[in-house]
């Protein structure tokens, strides 16, 4: 077993190993490198007053927060969707499963544009939320709802396979094994797609903060309310103020390596849990 | 192998033979004009007429090409190495911008007359039909139960405009100063429900979700409203005073210098000042500078007593930097008490 490991059937792993660390240098390393280069013409003061500034943090707020609850959502209704898109046959299932990777190619502006107008007081859904006194548009659970949108086909696309994989004997088997359907769902099938879940939550969660576009369109962006980073960034850029607006993405870059290692961290222990598992 | 590398040649020399026509066929002359956004109707229709004079008067024929985007953005790009030989843009930020880092003669404003302005514009009230809130002037604004809408003052030259034509005509009444402004232009954001993200979008927001109950505009931008969303579903309401718009325009010493084509493109600088760049000004609702085309197209253009940015703040920088710089009035308006 381990010698079969240690030998690999394809040859050229320094030549692999070497062309991935170059590309992943001039790629990711270098812009991110020269970024964070940029942001040390600022003194160690100035940079804090940027980060630590009332809207600044405000910002990161509902940057992160709008982002985290986007891919909850997207996490729950995500694993739903791909479910049903593998396990049932119904007529037009391949439009619908289409449907899914719109929000990739749909330009974000144009998402943006199309939600502040469904949302907003006289739009198709928003005339009936108003009466209810619930304000979608303009406000800042508009920013969730249009990360929710763009963040929809990572969840899915990263579960459909995995699901694919998951045998229905499985789930007969737990059953003639005394399983309730909820017993069914929580212990076999919900541990078997929870690192893809994971990773499509990271993905979705990743895209999220990162995003401008179609957030600006309906997020309203009061200050102190509903505005995001992003928009700090540019309004930075505005001025011509480079350096700010890098002390700011360099927040944000450091936020999100966090967030992004401690769900690794976590799918990582969960991998060990599973093989541990599988020797006991 | 040789055999199979063929195919490629041959693609390579296709490649190559197309790649050549556009530039056979080209003009003598190729002109970059890098500019804001909405100014793709008025070089749209400027640039032909242009075309035609220099034909007429030097023989040579001029292609002009056009860069539209965000105004910053723009100037961003040819501080970074876009060859544009002329930028023509909303804002004096932006081309002073461009005179820091010595593209363009530091004194811009002089080399053209008006202030190297060609046209300007004023900002004016757009208000639902029949004026049901009596939306007179800038201090109606401020009223408590009004919905103003407006662009964000920190990320659009729109919004900036809004801003300062407030805070200019709050000073500009009696007793009026730094302090009364400040308390006035901020009343004004408390009656905003949202900051469009852009001239356009807060059109949008207005016209057609139906939100607020003025949207503060550029007088050009009343026209495009009526042609998209019909004559009667508004009125333009014009305040007592406003603030004047400029829109400057310079060449880009360092890369006409480079390309030789400083002739060429001081004519299509100057150009615009002629009776026809000055009609086509009016006919894009941008008011002309020339007192008998404007007087011409009176009709459009109501008299309007404006103020400019230079008579009010001293200059753009000033009221840049004591505005909407980091700390300026717009975030002390916002600052957490």
């Amino acid at each position: 077993m381990s010698v079969a490991a240690a030998r690999h059937v394809l040859p050229g792993f320094r030549l692999g190993m070497g062309y991935t660390i170059l590309y992943l240098s001039l790629i990711v390393l270098l812009p991110l490198a020269a970024m964070v280069f940029k942001s040390t013409e600022l003194t160690a003061a100035q940079f804090w007053a940027i980060a630590s500034g009332e809207r600044a943090l405000a910002s990161l707020r509902i940057t992160f927060g709008a982002s985290l609850l986007a891919a909850m959502i997207n996490a729950v209704f995500g694993v739903l969707t791909a479910w049903v898109l593998v396990r049932y046959p119904f007529p037009g299932k391949r439009f619908v499963d289409a449907l899914v990777d719109l929000p990739f190619a749909l330009p974000t502006a144009v998402a943006g544009i199309t939600l502040a107008t469904l949302y907003a007081g006289n739009g198709w859904i928003g005339r009936y939320l108003e009466p209810l006194g619930v304000k979608v548009a303009f406000t800042p659970l508009g920013i969730v709802v249009a990360l929710t949108f763009i963040g929809l086909p990572f969840v899915v696309r990263t579960l459909q396979p995995v699901i694919e994989d998951i045998e229905p004997e499985l789930e007969e088997a737990a059953a003639t094994l005394g399983a309730t359907r909820w017993q069914t769902f929580a212990r076999v099938l919900f541990p078997a797609m929870l690192p893809a879940l994971l990773t499509g939550f990271t993905l979705a969660l990743s895209r999220a903060i990162g995003e401008y576009g179609s957030v600006i369109f309906i997020a309203g962006n009061m200050p102190l309310i509903s505005e995001i980073t992003p928009l700090l960034i540019v309004s930075k850029l505005e001025q011509y103020d480079v350096a700010g607006a890098t002390a700011l993405a360099v927040v944000m870059l450091v936020i999100s390596f966090v967030l992004l290692l401690a769900v690794n961290g976590l799918q990582w222990r969960l991998a060990n849990s599973r093989r541990a598992g599988a020797r006991a | 192998m040789l055999r199979s590398c063929r195919p490629l040649f041959a693609a390579i020399a296709l490649a190559g033979t197309f790649a050549a026509v556009p530039q056979m066929a080209s003009a003598d002359v190729t002109l970059l004009n890098a500019s804001y956004d909405v100014a793709r109707d008025f070089y749209k229709d400027y640039n032909p007429l242009f075309q035609k004079y220099w034909k007429a008067k030097t023989g040579e024929s001029v292609e002009v090409k056009q860069s539209h985007g965000g105004s910053s953005k723009q100037v961003r790009a040819v501080a970074d190495g876009l060859e544009a030989d002329v930028v023509t843009m909303n804002q004096s930020p932006d081309v002073d911008f461009l005179a820091e880092k010595g593209l363009v003669a530091r004194d811009y404003t002089k080399k053209f007359p008006n202030n190297a302005s060609p046209y300007t514009s004023t900002m004016v009230f757009i208000v639902r039909r029949g004026n049901p809130k009596g939306i007179h002037d800038w201090s109606d604004l401020g009223r408590s139960g009004i919905q103003v809408i407006l662009p964000h003052p920190k990320t659009s030259g729109n919004g900036r405009y809004s801003y300062l034509g407030a805070w200019g005509y709050a000073l500009r009444q009696p007793g009026g100063n730094d302090k009364t402004a400040l308390e006035f232009v901020g009343r004004v954001l408390k009656n905003a429900p949202l900051f469009a993200a852009g001239g356009r979008d807060a059109t949008t927001t207005f016209m057609q979700r139906k939100l607020g109950d003025v949207l503060v505009s550029f007088e050009s931008e009343a026209e495009l409203i009526a042609r998209e969303f019909g004559r009667g579903e508004f009125e333009v309401v014009y305040p007592s005073q406003s603030i004047l718009a400029e829109f400057p325009v310079a060449i880009v010493d360092r890369v006409v210098d480079k390309k030789g084509t400083r002739r060429q493109a001081q004519a299509y600088l100057d150009y615009l000042w002629s009776k026809e760049g000055q009609e086509n000004a009016a006919q894009n609702y941008q008011r002309p500078r020339d007192p008998e085309v404007l007087k011409k197209y009176a009709a459009q253009f109501p008299a309007i007593r404006t103020f400019t940015v230079d008579e009010v703040f001293g200059s753009w920088s000033k009221a840049f930097a004591a505005h909407f710089r980091d700390g300026g009035s717009f975030d002390q308006i916002y600052q957490v008490k």
